[in-house]
């Protein structure tokens, strides 16, 4: 006790200086100290992370695999419809002319048609070509000849240009041309490239569930961790608040918690989507240059690396709060 | 510093914890309150620190009508309540000096200031060399001058004190209470839960006494009376 009371005179003047300062800090300390510490707090929920670093990795794992899976199903997705864009241009319109339409005539439609802004290319096949063509193909050849007259029309074959058009204005190129007075018939060769656009349109729309999906699990995982944190520091907690801790001050680890899942699943997943790409592009390329096409597999482009981690970050955010939310109401000292 | 009006808390149970308590304790002032456990102890500090609200009557703390304030604001409320515990609510995965600190955290002071303010409190309570230490080390009497460390660290004019005393021995309560009476030496309103009443029939202070939520005494310490 004397000890104590020595101790405290000792100290004193500096006690009696304290009392004449202010008790609430100013507003510029107050603004400054606000940053300090979330920059603290920024690295302070880092540490304890790397505290317990086998449940921070499966976590980060879980929402890394669970974000992969659409990441890179839409990448391969992408890939394939670059492919297929491809092939799309070798699509082509067929244009039989009438009978009566002479070769100069066919010349001239040709080059009038050439101009328009939606075809590439028009070539001309005069009936005489066709005739031969089919001679050469079908394997008819001696027999046809026993024809008095040559069936076959002449054909303008046209190739439409696909870049930025979608299906709808090829069908509109169609129409116009089987408009044409010259036209006998019209006839797209593009069944198939509808086919494949239509079951690509399913398997978008597929990712984008499952995309979804995940994302609902993504931040399931995310709240649940977050919840048991809580949980563990359920004393902090109370302490806090019966110090006059405000609810922000409360959630702010939680949610920078929230923050770094987000941050470490993203780069998991950038990772394996990047490590499952480079395991594909080589047999992906031998089955390529089997067609003849020069074609590559693109990687992770740096836009969709910036919004895979734009939304591994948000779901970890939107998670940690949705369960600092739910359980801190429920965590009031007695 | 305190009024109670005709203050009535029942609880949802149907409990009445407190039955029209009134009473004013002044800026400064030093008070025991008394009474068997269940008489409704807890219930009068819960409710000036707004961890519990009044069912009928008024209370004015600090100048603030407690019923005017909103959820949002309690925690501002709660920075000028310095609130010690029986069981001292310290962290123990943080050294002493971060658990005096966290009130200054929380009000966001400089590192500056904490570290001055900080090493005031421990000073005040005489563990200046024990700042780094984590609490599970310290005994159960410094545990407790390390809990009114955090409590007064940011001065608040106003101190409860719920059972501080409950786990000491007779000298280490003593101890306690001398640093209770230093802070209500320089002006601040100290109001100490206790039912020990072998230590506070020794102090000169005012003692409100609880009996099943009523307050059936309200006076001067008979040491008082005598001097």
């Amino acid at each position: 006790m004397k000890n104590f009371n020595r101790h405290t005179n000792i100290r004193g003047a500096t006690r009696n200086h304290e009392h004449h300062s202010q008790n609430s800090p100013g507003f510029l300390t107050l603004l400054r100290s606000y940053f300090i510490r979330h920059l603290q707090v920024f690295f302070y929920s880092l540490g304890q992370l790397s505290r317990t670093p086998i449940s921070t990795i499966m976590t980060c794992m879980v929402i890394g695999i669970a974000l992969a899976l659409p990441t890179g199903l839409n990448l391969l997705l992408k890939n394939a419809q670059h492919l297929s864009g491809g092939w799309e241009s070798t699509a082509q319109i067929s244009l039989f002319l009438k009978k009566s339409i002479t070769a100069s005539q066919a010349q001239k439609l040709r080059t009038d048609i050439q101009k328009w802004p939606e075809v590439i290319s028009v070539n001309y096949i005069s009936r005489e070509q066709a005739l031969k063509e089919f001679q050469r193909l079908s394997g008819f050849g001696d027999a046809l000849t026993a024809l008095s007259s040559n069936p076959l029309p002449s054909v303008l074959i046209i190739k439409p240009n696909l870049k930025n058009t979608n299906e709808q204005s090829t069908l509109g190129l169609l129409n116009k041309l089987q408009n044409l007075k010259q036209t006998d018939k019209a006839q797209l060769d593009m069944q198939w490239i509808k086919r494949l656009y239509a079951i690509m349109d399913i398997v978008q729309r597929g990712v984008l569930i499952l995309g979804l999906m995940l994302a609902l699990a993504v931040l399931l995982v995310v709240g649940n961790t977050i919840r048991l944190a809580i949980q563990n520091r359920r004393q902090e907690i109370v302490v806090i608040k019966l110090i006059g801790g405000t609810d922000a001050f409360i959630r702010r680890p939680f949610l920078y918690t929230g923050f770094w899942y987000g941050l470490f699943g993203g780069i998991i997943a950038w990772l394996l989507v990047s490590f499952a790409l480079i395991s594909l592009s080589s047999p992906f390329e031998k089955l390529t240059s089997m067609y003849q096409n020069q074609f590559k597999l693109t990687n992770i482009s740096f836009t969709t690396t910036f919004f895979l981690l734009l939304i591994s970050i948000l779901l970890g955010l939107i998670g940690s709060w949705f369960a600092v939310g739910r359980h801190l109401r429920e965590i009031e000292p007695q | 510093m305190i009024r109670f009006i005709n203050t009535s808390k029942r609880y949802s149970s149907g409990f009445d914890a407190l039955k029209n308590v009134s009473f004013h304790l002044a800026p400064g002032e030093m008070a025991f309150l008394t009474g068997h456990s269940g008489a409704g102890k807890s219930s009068l500090l819960k409710l000036i620190a707004l961890l519990e609200r009044s069912s009928r009557g008024q209370i004015i703390v600090n100048n603030q009508n407690l019923a005017k304030i909103s959820g949002r604001r309690i925690p501002y409320f709660r920075r000028n309540i310095g609130i010690i515990f029986q069981d001292h609510q310290l962290l123990f995965d943080r050294t002493v000096y971060d658990n005096v600190a966290l009130p200054l955290i929380i009000a966001g002071f400089s590192r500056y200031d904490i570290g001055r303010r900080v090493r005031a409190a421990l000073d005040k309570v005489g563990l200046l060399n024990k700042e780094k230490k984590y609490p599970i080390t310290l005994s159960g009497g410094e545990q407790q001058r390390v809990g009114i460390a955090r409590a007064v660290v940011n001065k608040p004019p106003l101190i409860l004190a719920d059972e501080p005393t409950g786990n000491l021995d007779p000298q280490l309560s003593a101890e306690i209470m001398k640093i209770f009476q230093d802070f209500s030496d320089v002006g601040v309103s100290v109001l100490i839960a206790t039912h020990d009443i072998a230590l506070i029939s020794e102090l000169p202070y005012r003692v409100l006494s609880l009996k099943q939520g009523q307050l059936v005494q309200d006076q001067a310490n008979q040491v008082i009376a005598e001097l």
